[in-house]
């Protein structure tokens, strides 16, 4: 599983994206402050180009103690991506969808190393 | 560890936006077709035109010149005279994380030599889906049957019938149509059927199911007899509406989307079955458009419970009503996949092997690509071939005859345009 270098990690915005193919296959890798995460560009619903998608915060529901809702607002800590087929959501910290766990974006390995970014792949058959 | 050479960067893919090209977007769906490509014909009956692009050309064609002359006069860069379309109709998009459905913004070549904007972009469509076919149904036009004024249903009916027949079917022969019935209007249903029925790429009729008109009611009868002797389909198209008294009390567009599509079909379909249609008009094909599945045997068991004992109220009927629901044409989009073992109950109970017919439902949000089907773990390879094209051949009286281009070749293009 060679590493394969995307980015100098001074050319990489903060917080950034970048939907990269390597050897075969596409990868999105994101930039939160110091922390980088990277999945495979395919969606677990119906494998569209889920790392293309835009990059919103989770929206939440905000319920007061006595069930009063005062509606929707975005999430101050949690940042997704959106599938732009059908509007999956995944956290780009976990790669989970908020309403199952189960559904999650398959995970690249992706580091930092002497001021540039790596993402480790299997190369396809 | 790998160094990228600074003469060979790495491929990068942008941001998918209302302006990507179809292409891009369904560059996924295109490697998916290799799984489906050794199918004889893949047929997708339903997918759509989003008007908005297009609206000046077909209000040009608008017959009676003061309605004509309306339009025209309202005519504004991203503007739709004469169609009644609610607000919140906006929210299909979910705020811009669905791009497509905001389309088409996409950059095409100049019409004269690649054809119609439309035609181009429906070409890049059926072209990474790898379909033989795909049929036209309108998008903000489904809503016109709550139009309270008559005649701009009718006069855009017509419009619209001119516009596809004569600007678009005959730029190819993948893309085919239906013909919009403007069902507030009778006669002028039975005129269009006349007129345009039988024009090349024209392979059925559509009422728009979003409207308050009893389908059984004496005044279609003429209609339906003129639509069962062309042989030609009736297909009921489903559609959102958020300002029917009950859906206003719901507060999302999911809640009203979920329930509003479901809804009129279940309508007209229970006053199809209940008036006993099928009896009255044995040879006349019926499907039912962009409900999903799941609404069906709800329905067929609901009917059939109710039947048993009210038989006098529908003494039409000489079977149970899911007897006759079971032989009627089914559009699968959206599917609903998330228990796999009610859909295949669902799929078991239509009859889905010979009455289910593939549908995109593209551009819109809750799209589905071909592998909604051919992903299924319970489909035969039968089942998935007839669901895939070979049910459609048959409802639409389409040649089985390949279209599309080897899903390699397709592949080879897209893999040259991005380098
Ligand atoms: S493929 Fe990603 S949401 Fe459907």
């Amino acid at each position: 599983m060679p590493d394969v270098r995307v980015s100098e990690l001074a050319a990489f915005e903060n917080p950034g994206r970048k939907v990269v193919e390597v050897a075969g296959i596409e990868v999105g890798i994101f930039r939160l402050g110091d922390e980088f995460f990277a999945y495979e560009n395919k969606c677990p619903h119906l494998e569209g180009p889920v790392c293309q998608g835009k990059i919103l915060p989770l929206a939440t529901e905000d319920i007061q103690r006595d069930g009063t809702s005062n509606g929707r607002v975005f999430s101050k800590t949690q940042m997704n991506v959106v599938c732009p087929w059908h509007g999956f959501e995944f956290d780009i910290r976990t790669g989970m969808h908020p309403m199952d766990s189960r559904v999650r974006l398959r995970r690249i390995p992706v580091k930092v190393l002497d001021g540039a970014v790596y993402v480790s792949v299997t190369p396809k058959a | 560890m790998l160094d990228i050479p600074a003469n060979k960067p790495l491929r990068e893919l942008p941001e998918i936006t209302a302006a990507s090209d179809t292409r891009d977007y369904l560059a996924q769906a295109a490697r998916q077709a290799v799984a489906y490509d050794d199918y004889e014909l893949i047929v997708d009956v339903d997918a759509h035109l989003q008007e908005g692009g297009f609206w000046g050309e077909i209000i040009e064609l608008l017959d009676n010149d003061v309605l004509r002359q309306t339009a025209m006069g309202m005519m504004r860069p991203g503007a739709m005279p004469l169609i009644n379309m609610q607000a919140g109709m906006n929210f299909q998009s979910m705020s811009g994380r669905i791009p497509h459905q905001s389309g088409p913004l996409e950059k095409t070549e100049d019409p004269a030599k690649a054809g119609h904007r439309f035609v181009q972009i429906v070409r890049r469509t059926v072209e990474s889906m790898g379909l033989d076919y795909q049929v036209i149904f309108p998008t903000s036009m489904l809503h016109l049957g709550m139009n309270p004024v008559e005649e701009i249903e009718s006069g855009l009916a017509r419009a619209y019938c001119r516009w596809l027949t004569e600007k678009i079917l005959p730029e190819d022969d993948r893309i085919v149509g239906l013909i919009y019935l403007p069902f507030n209007s009778p006669l002028e249903c039975e005129k269009l059927v006349q007129e345009f029925g039988m024009k090349k790429g024209v392979i059925g009729f559509t009422i728009c199911a979003v409207r308050h008109k009893p389908v059984h009611h004496r005044q279609y009868a003429r209609l339906y007899s003129m639509i069962q002797e062309t042989g030609k389909p009736l297909v009921f198209h489903a559609g959102p509406h958020w300002d029917d008294p009950s859906f206003s009390q719901l507060n999302r567009f999911i809640s009203m989307h979920a329930l509003s599509f479901v809804h009129y079909n279940l309508i007209h379909m229970t006053n199809w079955i209940i008036n006993a249609m099928p009896e009255r008009y044995p040879r006349l094909k019926i499907a039912w458009v962009e409900s999903g599945l799941a609404w069906v045997p709800y329905l067929m068991q609901r009917l059939d419970h109710e039947v048993m004992m009210r038989q006098s109220e529908a003494p039409g009927l000489k079977r149970l009503p899911s007897e006759y629901m079971r032989e009627m044409y089914y559009s699968s989009q959206p599917l609903e996949r998330n228990d796999l073992e009610l859909l295949e109950m669902t799929m078991k109970k239509i009859n889905a092997e010979t009455q289910l017919m593939f549908s995109s439902d593209w551009p819109h949000w809750d799209f589905d690509p071909p592998s909604a089907i051919t992903s299924l773990p319970f489909l035969s390879d039968k089942a998935k071939r007839n669901i895939l094209g070979l049910n459609a051949a048959r409802a639409f009286g389409l040649p089985v005859k390949r279209l599309r281009p080897r899903a390699a070749e397709v592949l080879a293009r897209q893999r040259q345009a991005a380098s």
